[in-house]
């Protein structure tokens, strides 16, 4: 193969212009660019014939087809909702726990608590329930407020500790550091009690005078073994489940500063099929009690 | 006399600086004000210098240092850019890099708008200027306007650029996408746009050719055009004089629309026109051929610039925004389909009788791709306008991947080619230092391209699919987070194309640099002639 160029083609003429030695070849448009531009010419004025297009003074052309973003999405918002509103209204007057006991009340329930849980509830609580810190886990039997249908119902009905409804679940740990009720080596102490209750390793004198701190402050609502109470949302210390962390660090900055754990409440946000929907999903996840 | 008044203007500029640093309501604002300071201190010391000397303006040579200076920002800031653009796309991806002790100032939240302004305005901005300057220079055999108002250009935008990139990082911003800047800078920025229209019309004015080379209407609709667009969108009323946040004159969907009106065309004649400009100039210099066809750039020029001015309320269909305004917008970002690929056309074709370059040139190379992603993000970008089509890709990855392969692919490709074509002749040099590096520099900026765009839109698709994905009683099937565990895998294929690129960067600043200080001299022509 020779590598020498054949001679080209004849160029065209050019304009006549140059300019710093570029110059202008007079090619005329390409056919096939101005027919394809054409083209999107006529189908624009098609287009805006058919859909709403042209401002006038106190509004625009409708469009032959009066087609509306907003009524199209309403349509669809119907057609799910009035194919729902039957199923809908049965989840309403069905006793929660005879949900399960109905497979296609069930089923829907578990569909509709599902996408619920994923659009308001999965921010903290995690998808599937797992939890974070802070955040307890849906998805073991270790309950703060109770794990039966009805408890887990009442919790997303009404919140815990929020300000907005009256019927929200509600109690408050002191702050026993930052407001002056236990001095540090008390602190230090009943922290040392704790950490033996739960089984971790621990420092054994102290964790005996820390008995006597905590049987002085902290039964009433943990519960003389530490176990917990669930009409107050006290979690029980004799386990491995931590909402904010089990370690010495961690429950001494809980005992110092208290925690203050809170949930919206969900009646007015969310209709009452979803609030049960979600309720019966939640209880499913895996400690329903 | 005129060293007189310069010297009282820096010296109250200085004055009222540190007022302004003094009195401020915030940080943003207290660091700018104490910028400008400097900033006109330093003038001043300089125009103190320098008072009463003799300073010649050769009228027959062309300003080209300028235009050097123009050619080391824009390669300096292009490699800031691209570092900051790994860096975020690194903490998407892990979103730990988002360290707790820099929150506040290093978080996503707040290099995000740094990154996109270094890449528009620091890397563009700079590049464009510095091409106008030295193409309008060429094109009209004529020094550049105005003495040294060029000089002022150059100064005043970077010191925009340094205003708004330590404003951002300090939390000002006027939440407006690439209009992150607060008012006082926003200001500013069009005191120094002004300088650049009047220079560039005063040589346009003064030239000694008698037609003016469509590059020259490419760089003068987009001058105009974000003078316009500048001021419209960002009209507000300061709260107060000493700090940083203001009002702004309109609100609720007139104010969305107005911003995308401002965000469309700042693609449209920021990131296409002016460029276009640019690769009106550089291709055919580069191909040594003429251009393909005056009458395709006279009527791809005037339908573009006809065209792109409606097509912003594509950025927010199925929104408050009526259903006519959006129909609008989307009719005529489809008819802007051609006349973008106008200069698809235009450019490539110029290169018939040239192809053989293509083996031996990286630099025509690069040019090359560089149209050929214009061509590409020019269809997609109609395509994603439809609205069908949009309601699937709104709000996802795929509009980042679009971006990105315009910006990446055009805007950076040919800025590199031009790069490569000035730096020998301004700094009188035979050759590139390397053509070899430029190979490599070429390379790895192709492969990441295609590794940012392909993962883009694998993830974009994706997470549109699943956001609108519902079962058959009309719930939604998937969780927010389960589409952000989902992308994980191709957030660190982007992070790694990104990663690519910017090596490419650091290359090719290399090879630049190495142009300049290793390569023999040859003696400069830098003399103002007309071709006839």
């Amino acid at each position: 193969m020779s590598k020498q160029p054949t001679a080209r083609k004849a160029d065209p003429s050019t304009t006549g212009h140059s300019w710093d030695g570029i110059q202008e070849f007079d090619n005329p448009m390409p056919r096939w660019w101005l027919w394809t531009f054409y083209l999107t010419i006529i189908w624009g004025v098609g287009y805006t014939i058919a859909y709403p297009a042209w401002p006038l003074i106190t509004g625009a052309t409708p469009g032959v087809l009066e087609q509306s973003t907003r009524a199209d999405v309403q349509s669809e918002i119907d057609r799910f909702a009035s194919a729902n509103a039957p199923i809908e209204a049965k989840l309403d007057e069905t006793n929660l726990d005879a949900i399960k006991s109905d497979p296609a009340l069930a089923d829907f329930a578990a569909k509709s608590g599902r996408a619920v849980f994923n659009t308001w509830c999965a921010q903290c609580h995690g998808v599937g329930g797992g939890g974070n810190v802070g955040y307890p886990t849906l998805a073991d039997n270790d309950w703060l407020w109770g794990g039966t249908i009805d408890d887990v119902y009442t919790t997303v009905q009404h919140g815990i500790r929020n300000t907005t409804d009256p019927e929200a679940r509600y109690s408050q740990m002191p702050a026993f550091g930052t407001d002056g009720l236990l001095d540090k080596t008390q602190i230090g102490d009943v922290v040392q009690y704790v950490l033996e209750i739960s089984g971790q390793p621990h420092d054994a004198d102290k964790a005996g005078a820390g008995a006597q701190v905590f049987a002085d402050n902290c039964v009433a609502c943990h519960g003389e073994m530490g176990t917990g109470d669930r009409a107050q949302g006290a979690p029980n210390l004799t386990d491995a489940i931590w909402l904010y962390g089990g370690n010495e660090a961690a429950l001494t900055e809980t005992v110092t500063k208290a925690r203050f754990g809170v949930m919206p409440a969900w009646t007015g946000r969310l209709s009452e099929a979803q609030i049960r929907s979600v309720a019966y999903y939640v209880h499913g996840l895996g400690g329903g009690e | 006399m005129w060293d007189y008044i310069k010297l009282a203007v820096l010296g109250l500029v200085a004055v009222l600086a540190a007022i302004a640093a003094n009195y401020a309501h915030d940080l943003a604002y207290q660091v700018n004000a104490l910028t400008a300071m400097l900033a006109a201190a330093i003038a001043f010391w300089w125009a103190l210098r320098t008072a009463g000397d003799y300073r010649p303006q050769p009228q027959n040579e062309y300003n080209d240092g300028v235009v050097r200076a123009g050619v080391i920002a824009t390669a300096l800031w292009g490699v800031v850019g691209f570092l900051v653009g790994v860096i975020i796309a690194l903490q998407l991806a892990f979103p730990s890099l988002n360290f707790e002790w820099a929150q506040g100032y290093l978080n996503f939240g707040r290099l995000r708008p740094l990154h996109t302004s270094a890449v528009i305005f620091a890397f563009g901005g700079n590049a464009l200027i510095m091409t106008a300057f030295y193409v309008v220079q060429r094109t009209t055999a004529a020094r550049l306007w105005g003495g040294n108002l060029g000089w002022f250009v150059f100064w005043g935008y970077n010191l925009f650029i340094v205003l708004a990139a330590t404003s951002y990082v300090l939390g000002g911003s006027q939440s407006k996408e690439y209009a992150e800047p607060e008012w006082h800078i926003d200001l500013w920025l069009t005191v120094v746009w002004v300088a650049f229209l009047l220079t560039f019309l005063g040589t346009l004015w003064k030239r000694k050719e008698p037609h003016i080379y469509v590059a020259n209407w490419f760089y003068l609709s987009f001058i105009i055009t974000i003078a316009m667009l500048h001021v419209v969108n960002n009209l507000a009323i300061p709260v107060s004089i000493f700090g940083s946040k203001s009002v702004h004159l309109m609100s609720g969907v007139q104010d969305a629309m107005t911003q995308w009106w401002y965000g469309h065309n700042a693609v449209g004649f920021f990131l296409t026109a002016g460029f276009l400009g640019m690769m009106y100039y550089f291709v055919p210099k580069q191909a040594e051929r003429p251009v393909y066809s005056y009458k395709l750039s006279i009527i791809h020029f005037w339908a573009l610039i006809f065209l792109y001015i409606w097509a912003g309320p594509h950025h927010l269909h199925y929104t408050a925004l009526p259903d006519w305004a959006s129909t609008l917008g989307m009719v005529m970002s489809i008819i802007l389909w051609m006349p973008s690929w106008g200069g698809m056309i235009n450019g490539l074709m110029t290169l018939s009788g040239a192809w053989d370059k293509l083996r031996t040139d990286p630099v025509i190379r690069m040019m090359v791709v560089s149209i050929g992603f214009y061509g590409m993000s020019t269809f997609e970008g109609p395509m994603m306008s439809i609205k069908s089509v949009n309601s699937l890709s709104h709000y996802t990855d795929w509009t980042i991947g679009h971006v990105h392969s315009g910006a990446l692919g055009w805007n950076g490709m040919i800025t590199f080619g031009a790069l490569y074509f000035l730096v020998p002749r301004l700094w009188g040099r035979e050759r590139l230092y390397s053509l070899t590096l430029v190979s490599w520099h070429f390379w790895l900026a192709t492969i990441g391209i295609v590794l940012y765009a392909a993962s883009m839109w694998v993830t974009g698709i994706m997470e549109g699919l699943m956001w609108r994905e519902v079962d058959a009683n009309g719930f939604l099937v998937n969780a927010f987070a389960d589409t952000v565990s989902a992308k994980f895998p191709m957030y660190v294929v982007r992070a790694l194309g990104g990663v690519m690129f910017l090596t490419g960067g650091i290359i090719m600043v290399y090879n630049l640099w190495a142009t300049v200080a290793r390569q023999p001299a040859r003696s400069a022509l830098t003399a103002a002639i007309p071709a006839e």
